[in-house]
């Protein structure tokens, strides 16, 4: 018997990713640059967040001809984003045949009650969370792979640490509880029970978690990584510095070698200026992208 | 008896969980120094592109062909698979032909039968998974999937296509303990 799409398949290709770098392309020549780097996926956008951030109006899904010509021209996965609730935008994408799905707060959402039902698809889906029960609804609603979103195009890792301390914290706490709490904890993370039970067992989240939102440097990386990241998506960190090449080989090593102070220290020479940032605390609250998401 | 996992990217440390609760001792091989010493060496899956450019950035061509030559047992699953062919490291004498099957949605899972294994059939996890296009005389194909090899085993080495890792199926990293446990000559 041979089964396509099963959950074990499509968490599968979230497994292959881990200790590896994703890194937002938003051509073939940056996705191509990307590979060769070491990237383990790219995720193909028409804007990277900060110009998103930069430009405003509607951010939707890309174009399906730049995305096909990233498909052509790299062999690593593809993966590419759909607004949230968007479905229509998902299933353009799977007829794509892209290699993962993102339903993305960096989009503009396109249901401000309701994520997309993503048992319905064969491509596996990552969902960004800022909080333990943000991840489980989204599970639950089928996600394949979490990413504690930070905030976007900003190059201020503060968030991303702030969301991977929330959702790592809220884990540990979970584990403590009596059979009896957990189904307290359950109302109060407004999240399924069985997957709130799961994950106080086993003391993670039943799919793997990435960190991505604001990663601009080696040791950004080596520090979500060691804070309990599985891997790291980069946006704008990379085509938004002085030299991407080398910047994006750079997070690549810190990534492998994230508990290695040297080996980042080395990663991380003479690699020029790194994106323009901003202060997240800074932004004003209609532009913070990470409270997208229900 | 110390097994090492290749730790550059991909599903290393689900390899190293399997391993170290069938009781061997597991370490994370990054870097040359860190082959020193192991009695057998897991190849793991993840991205091949990103893992030949790893084993280049650190150097670790030379000594995982050296590795190889002492006869240790090495245990390649899928990204592994195609870092021991011919195109790679040229430990072993296949050519793998990469994403085989196809993008990630038509990744699938199915039974495979092994000639020497005891019980019901393997349930195989296949992510974007390579298949083996040419295999040279010393190479015995162990399984296949639609007519082309997913397994196959040439002296100490042993490939395969897919995830045992994955699921709750041990039996293919004890037979690779097993033939680790034979070169150290323990019993």
């Amino acid at each position: 018997m041979r089964d396509e799409a099963t959950f074990r398949v499509k968490v599968g290709l979230a497994e292959m990713l881990k200790g590896g770098v994703i890194m937002d392309v938003v051509n073939a020549d940056e996705a191509k640059i990307a590979e060769d780097a070491g990237a383990s996926a790219v995720m193909a956008l028409e804007r990277v967040p900060a110009d998103i951030r930069r430009d405003g109006g509607v951010a939707r899904m890309s174009d399906p001809a730049m995305i096909k010509g990233i498909q052509e021209a790299v062999t690593i996965p593809v993966m590419a984003k759909a607004r949230i609730g968007h479905f229509a935008e998902a299933q353009v994408l799977e007829s794509l045949q892209v290699d993962f799905i993102d339903e993305s707060e960096v989009l503009t959402p396109a249901d401000h009650a309701h994520h997309i039902d993503k048992w319905a698809f064969k491509i596996p889906f990552v969902c960004g969370a800022t909080n333990l029960g943000e991840a489980l609804r989204r599970i639950g609603e089928g996600a394949c792979m979490i990413r504690s979103k930070g905030e976007a195009g900003t190059g201020d890792i503060v968030e991303a640490v702030r969301h991977l301390r929330e959702i790592t914290g809220a884990i540990r706490r979970l584990t403590m509880l009596d059979e009896a709490e957990l189904f307290v904890a359950a109302k109060e993370l407004q999240a399924p029970y069985d997957l709130v039970r799961k994950t106080a067992q086993d003391g993670t989240l039943p799919v793997p978690m990435f960190c991505a939102g604001g990663i601009a440097t080696p040791a950004d990386a080596s520090l979500v990584m060691q804070l309990g990241a599985q891997a790291v998506f980069v946006g704008s960190g990379i085509f938004k510095s002085e030299d991407p090449a080398a910047r994006a080989r750079a997070i690549v090593e810190a990534t492998t070698h994230y508990a290695d102070p040297a080996r980042v220290a080395a990663a991380s020479e003479g690699l020029g200026n790194a994106m323009q940032s901003l202060e997240a605390r800074k932004l004003d609250d209609t532009e913070l992208l990470a409270g997208r998401g229900w | 008896m110390t097994v090492g996992v290749l730790a550059l990217q991909g599903d290393f440390a689900a390899h190293a969980r399997v391993l170290s609760d069938l009781g061997a001792e597991v370490r994370e091989v990054r870097v040359p120094a860190d082959l020193d010493g192991l009695d057998g060496l897991v190849m793991p899956g993840g991205e091949s592109t990103t893992m030949t450019l790893g084993i280049e950035r650190e150097g670790l061509g030379d000594p995982l062909r050296a590795f190889a030559a002492t006869g240790a047992p090495i245990f390649g699953t899928c990204a592994g698979l195609i870092m021991l062919d011919r195109e790679h490291l040229q430990i072993m004498d296949i050519t793998a032909r990469r994403n085989a099957f196809g993008r990630q949605v038509r990744s699938f899972e199915a039974d495979l039968t092994f000639p020497d294994l005891d019980g019901p059939p393997v349930r195989a996890v296949f992510i974007r998974a390579p298949w083996i296009e040419d295999a040279g005389p010393s190479v015995e194909i162990l399984a296949e999937v639609d007519g082309h090899p997913v397994a196959a085993r040439q002296g100490s080495l042993f490939v395969i296509a897919f995830h045992p890792e994955l699921g709750d199926d041990i039996r293919l990293h004890e037979r690779f303990l097993a033939d680790v446990r034979a070169h150290v000559g323990a019993p």
